[in-house]
């Protein structure tokens, strides 16, 4: 029983890229603006229907508009925070460097993609096509393995949930085909 | 000690022979989603949950908790060999870890671990089993004011005890509650939040949120990172762990130590990540050659795995007693106990012994499992790390995109859980910490209903929530840890010798 050591370098690593990218206090800014609006959207939702009290008890909006306002105002704090932070410019920490959100972005690419034509082709199918495009374009595998183990990997799951668990997953016009 | 005897009763319902399967299943499994990145405790259960169904509650529940067993035994395994901490809680783990695996002694370390994290989460059941009826029947007389400062106070823990910004803490929680009150409202079937979407009068299912925070940003993190995997050579013999055993008692004082800070920790909702720091930050401060700390002392992987274990053991506690989860774990668990139609709090311990006591002898039995399957088996569990990263990295995609979907067998879920990915992504590097937004996405409902209980109760005074002393005093304790950080700096400066 033994693990022999293996340095295997799995995807490209970011430190060839530049240390240039958006700045930390940029991101906070801008998250703590989008959970402030969203402290208000939630406030202005529950005095639409009501934040006060009604001939039963408590209004539906009563709860959610104080939970609003507290995310508001925490937020606005947090504003507050990132605003005197003065290590701003290049001098300051970066959120993350250009070169990290390009690896990010590859692999949030597809799997948007993927996301989005589940409805279309079902799951199984874009399952196959993501394991395979993974295996060609970050584990440089020959085409015919990555096809392969594409396939396999939507057979599996196929006969794990269609099969054992019963559980209907999306399907599309291939399954179809197929008479599922 | 009607305890013993109802103990008894849950470990007939335990070994049941398709519960001990089950066992074993859930504990390979869970170490499997503790190795591998991009899955953790929570999301894999949450992943798994719905595929529960057609098993008895029990069942389910013993499946599940092993799962999370697993996870906590699997942390440390890619901590040690890798310097990868495969679970949050495990970080502490790689600073003795990695260096006792560098200098050939990856597999005392191992040992070492497994070893602390079965006594750690000894430690944590047996407490659990003691504790836990006596909490519930202390409980029982808990009305919808009393079930409100309980969550007041477990709510005000996470950020008076946050380990980063207060005010992030604070943010993410209210954000969690503003998701969990999308939809349709269960008291007055008025639509709240939900814009004219068809798709958001479902609400937006905690599951689906879980799988989108924890995996998939971990996945855009690892990536991010660049995964560049060393592995130390580890060899788990017979002799290895009985040399390590023969050593571990030393550690007895270091033992008792980790699992109370472990077992403190768990209860109140910390949990097992601020846990495992604080047991090797004490045993750190408190050995002699402080220094030597950080090169490769068994300590410094006894301490945080102990805790570790301890905290994600007794997190059960408050769930099971009181319906408050104590981690997001525990808080998937306890929405996997709403979703069999058990009603989670008090009664759940008048009503539904079987269910309680099966699952406490389970953890028993979970444990004992578990630590004869990672000693067995290490090599193995830590062969998959060699797997490729760009095929791990597509299966869990897909693992996440049909967990997500069979939630609610809908499509607009995979769009959510997307969409929670990139949340989860920034809020991590932004150090806004996802555990309070779970628990109160869990507990949201439920927090409000008592609170608008109580406030029928009294007809809209909130004075309600100190109108007696039990209420007031737990209301009161919720106050002191929300304002703690304020009242410890206040104090500080006194306190410091002159």
């Amino acid at each position: 029983m033994s693990i022999t050591t293996q340095d295997s370098v799995l995807i490209p690593s970011a430190e060839a890229a530049a240390e240039r990218g958006p700045s930390q206090r940029g991101m906070e800014i801008a998250t703590a603006v989008v959970l402030m609006a969203a402290g208000g959207i939630g406030m202005m939702d529950s005095l639409r229907i009501g934040a006060g009290w009604g001939t039963d008890g408590p209004q539906s909006g009563y709860f959610p508009f104080w939970l609003g306002a507290i995310l508001a105002l925490a937020s606005l704090g947090n504003l507050v925070v990132a605003l005197r932070d003065h290590r701003r410019g290049a001098r300051g920490p970066r959120f993350a460097t250009w070169g990290q959100l390009a690896l990010v972005a590859q692999v949030f690419v597809p799997t948007a993609i993927y996301v989005a034509v589940i409805p279309l082709a079902g799951i199984y199918v874009s399952s196959a096509v993501l394991v395979a495009y993974f295996m060609r374009r970050f584990g440089e595998f020959r085409m015919v393995t990555s096809m392969l183990s594409g396939a396999a990997a939507a057979l599996v799951s196929f006969v794990i949930f269609e099969i054992w668990f019963l559980v209907a997953l999306p399907k599309g016009p291939l399954e179809t085909a197929l008479g599922y | 000690m009607e305890e013993i005897q109802l103990l008894g009763h849950g470990f007939a319902v335990a070994l049941q022979w398709e519960n001990v399967l089950l066992m074993v299943a859930g504990i390979v499994l869970g170490v499997l989603i503790g190795v591998l990145p991009g899955l953790g405790g929570a999301n894999g259960i949450a992943i798994l949950l719905p595929l529960t169904f057609t098993l008895p509650p029990v069942s389910a529940i013993i499946l599940l908790s092993c799962i999370y067993w697993g996870a906590l035994f699997g942390g440390a395994i890619t901590s040690i060999l890798f310097n990868i901490p495969g679970e949050p809680w495990s970080v502490a783990t790689t600073f003795d870890g990695y260096p006792m695996a560098q200098q050939g002694k990856a597999g005392e370390a191992l040992t070492a671990a497994f070893t602390s994290s079965f006594v750690g989460a000894f430690v944590a059941v047996v407490m659990i089993t003691f504790l836990a009826p006596l909490v519930a029947q202390f409980a029982l007389q808990f009305g919808p004011p009393e079930f409100f400062a309980v969550m007041f106070l477990s709510f005000a823990c996470f950020i008076g005890l946050a380990r980063g910004s207060p005010l992030k803490a604070l943010a993410a929680m209210m954000f969690g509650f503003l998701l969990a009150g999308v939809g349709m409202d269960g008291v007055t079937g008025q639509l709240r939040m939900t814009f004219g979407s068809m798709e958001l009068m479902r609400g937006i299912d905690f599951l689906v949120v879980v799988i989108g925070l924890f995996g998939l940003s971990e996945i855009f993190q690892s990536i991010e990172e660049g995964l560049r995997f060393k592995g130390a050579r580890a060899r788990i013999t017979l002799g290895t762990v009985l040399r390590t055993w023969a050593e571990l008692p030393r550690h007895w004082a270091l033992f008792i130590r980790s699992s109370l800070i472990g077992c403190w920790m768990g209860i109140t909702p910390a949990g097992a990540t601020p846990a495992s720091f604080m047991s090797y930050g004490v045993a750190r401060r408190m050995a002699k050659d402080k220094d030597s700390f950080g090169r490769g002392r068994m300590e410094g992987v006894v301490a945080p795995e102990t805790a570790a274990h301890a905290a994600g053991t007794s997190a059960l506690l408050p769930m099971l007693s009181l319906g408050v989860p104590g981690s997001p774990t525990a808080a998937v668990l306890l929405g996997g106990l709403i979703m069999w139609g058990l009603q989670p709090g008090p009664m759940l311990f008048v009503e539904q012994k079987d269910f309680v006591w099966g699952l406490i002898a389970s953890m028993y039995l979970g444990n004992i499992v578990g630590l004869i399957i990672v000693l067995a088996a290490v090599p193995w569990f830590a062969a998959i790390l060699r797997v490729p990263f760009s095929i791990i990295a597509a299966i869990i995609l897909m693992v996440c995109a049909i967990g997500a979907y069979t939630v609610n067998s809908a499509e607009f879920d995979v769009v959510l859980m997307l969409i929670f990915g990139v949340i989860g992504y920034v809020m991590k590097k932004l150090d806004y910490p996802l555990a309070p937004l779970v628990l109160a996405l869990v507990l949201g409902d439920r927090t409000e209903e008592s609170f608008r209980q109580s406030l029928l109760l009294s007809e809209g005074s909130l004075a309600v929530f100190f109108s007696n002393w039990l209420v007031g005093g737990i209301m009161t304790l919720g106050l002191v840890m929300l304002f703690y950080p304020t009242l410890s700096k206040l104090w500080a400066p006194r306190m410091q010798p002159a």
